[in-house]
């Protein structure tokens, strides 16, 4: 067949969004806010439990598949899959339910991500041990011991190579909290952000200070997803899968990507190549984009690796309110990792519909085209939604 | 231990050696910086692995390279860390890219002698590019790890 991808090309939707509260301390664990983030999306949808025959999670969620499918009393499940690698997981773990839809593995499936900041797989660097094995062995005895410092090795040398600056970081993080300020269900949404505060602010590992750095959270959130024929018939207007893809690029090694040949070349280029090859459109036609920030300097690495720019040109992409509602790609509109909350970026998927739905608090007037991204500098994923436009 | 004894100094985070990292870090204690390279197609390979990516051989060997080369990044971590990096934070870590074949990297630390603090040195006097050669702290429980000072 000359384009297999036409097989479950905008075969499947997102048809239900769900969420809890984001706070930094949440009462209930993870399992109850699974269940109530599973819950709201399934309301949110209008289509009954019992409807429910596919579930796809990361596999650093702590509730099983059973224990979802029993509280809320799914019918049999005939999907089930895991995505890996934390932050990279996300567009995989929704993209691999649409296909399941879109194949007919399963009629409704239902994926998730519920994350409290105190939980055992939820920081899996911070165990604390002497001795490290694995690749952790060849960074962590030296002190390279946290997700941000891995990702400022990383911003170091790109700052150093292509001449970007801390402003260019800082353009990131204003913005993201921007929209934030206007999204009441963001965790910032009452702490503006300047720039004096951010160039002010302590370092976490230099070059990057706290406000490079996503928010510590606690919540959930879920999205359901059909065939696309079902979702004519429901009551959201449907956010299209239109593609997705997953990429381990050659030689890649996790969070360290110090051992390849250029390690600023990290896994959006290849996820990147698959998408686009996959997709009806380009980069030049996206209306709207979320994209992981589990760090500020990811957001100019995948500005890269999605196409946005050239190489070396992202840091003068976000200039004058490049990623703002309104400039060249409004990004991350609902406050994203950065200051909405940070859920292994499964929020960001919510507000990629709400876009497409016309119902974020930074609304892009006539938003069709969404992407959402998941985690650079680890195995990724990716997203385009469609609208019916 | 008695209720007013002094609790023990942190102390830092050693390497596991397993099956495919236990050369390089016999190579350390032994005062050398040695690199995996494979018997049947002479590629060099950093991290250590049982097969060449290149030809599938799982033959290798194991030899000393040059242990000199140039800062290819580096970061200065801040607190929060665990307590024995929070002690000398801020302190530096690098990434050193091997002068013979500068895609083989190695993380460490630049210091003024071997057996200097990680904040031996101020880290703002760091630069990308600068040369430097390798050299061993005094071994802790049969590990030396390689560290690093300016040529």
């Amino acid at each position: 067949m000359s384009d297999p991808a036409a097989l479950w090309r905008d075969r499947s939707a997102i048809v239900g969004i769900g969420q809890t509260e984001f706070a930094k301390h949440l009462e209930p664990n993870e399992k109850v806010l699974a269940l109530q983030a599973i819950s709201a999306a399934l309301d949110d949808a209008g289509i009954a439990p019992g409807e429910v025959d596919g579930l796809s999670s990361y596999t650093l969620e702590t509730t099983e598949e059973i224990e979802i499918a029993r509280n809320l009393g799914l019918g049999d499940i005939t999907y089930f899959g895991q995505v890996g690698y934390g932050g990279g997981a996300g567009c995989g773990v929704a993209g691999q339910a649409a296909m399941a839809v879109a194949t007919g593995q399963c009629r409704v499936a239902v994926a998730w991500r519920s994350r409290k900041r105190g939980s055992a797989t939820s920081r899996p660097w911070a165990g604390v041990s002497s001795r490290v094995g694995g690749n952790n062995q060849w960074t962590r005895p030296f002190g390279l011991l946290r997700p941000v410092d891995e990702i400022a090795m990383l911003t170091r040398r790109y700052l150093h190579e292509w001449g970007a600056t801390r402003d260019h970081l800082a353009n990131v993080a204003l913005a993201f909290r921007a929209h934030a300020n206007r999204n009441p269900a963001a965790m910032m949404r009452d702490k503006p952000l300047t720039r004096e505060q951010y160039l002010d602010a302590r370092w976490v590992s230099e070059p990057l200070c706290l406000f490079d750095n996503c928010l510590e959270s606690d919540g959930a959130a879920a999205v359901v997803i059909t065939t696309a024929e079902r979702a004519r018939d429901l009551r959201q207007p449907p956010a299209h899968v239109h593609a997705w893809a997953q990429s381990i690029p050659r030689q890649h090694q996790t969070m360290t990507n110090f051992f390849c040949d250029d390690p600023l070349e990290g896994p959006a280029w290849a996820c990147a190549a698959k998408l686009w090859s996959m997709a009806e459109i380009g980069p030049g036609q996206v209306d709207v984009a979320q994209l992981y920030d589990a760090f500020s300097p990811l957001i100019l690495l995948s500005l890269e690796g999605y196409g946005f720019c050239a190489r070396g040109e992202a840091g003068g992409f976000t200039d004058d309110g490049g990623l703002e509602l309104g400039g060249r790609l409004p990004t991350n509109t609902s406050g994203g990792g950065m200051s909405e909350a940070y859920l292994h970026g499964f929020n960001l998927i919510t507000e990629a519909v709400r876009q497409v739905r016309g119902t974020s608090t930074s609304q892009v007037p006539g938003a069709n085209w969404s992407l959402v991204t998941s985690g650079e500098g680890v195995p990724t994923g990716a997203l385009l939604l469609r609208g019916d436009a | 231990m008695a209720a007013d004894a002094p609790s023990p100094a942190p102390t830092g985070l050693l390497p596991a050696p397993d099956d495919d990292s236990r050369p390089f870090w016999e190579g350390c204690a032994a005062g050398e910086l040695r690199v995996q390279r494979c018997a049947a197609c002479g590629r060099r390979r950093m991290p250590p692995r049982p097969m060449c990516p290149h030809c599938r051989s799982l033959e290798s060997v194991w030899e000393a390279t040059s242990g000199r080369g140039r800062v290819w990044s580096f970061v200065i971590p801040h607190p929060p860390l665990l307590a024995a990096y929070a002690e000398v934070a801020p302190y530096n870590v690098i990434v050193v890219e091997l002068d013979e074949e500068p895609a083989i990297r190695f993380t460490g630390n630049l210091v003024e002698s071997p057996d200097g603090a990680l904040n031996q040195l101020d880290p703002h006097t760091i630069e990308i590019g600068q040369a430097v050669e390798v050299c061993f702290a005094p071994e802790v429980d049969g590990i030396a790890l390689p560290r690093w000072r300016r040529l």
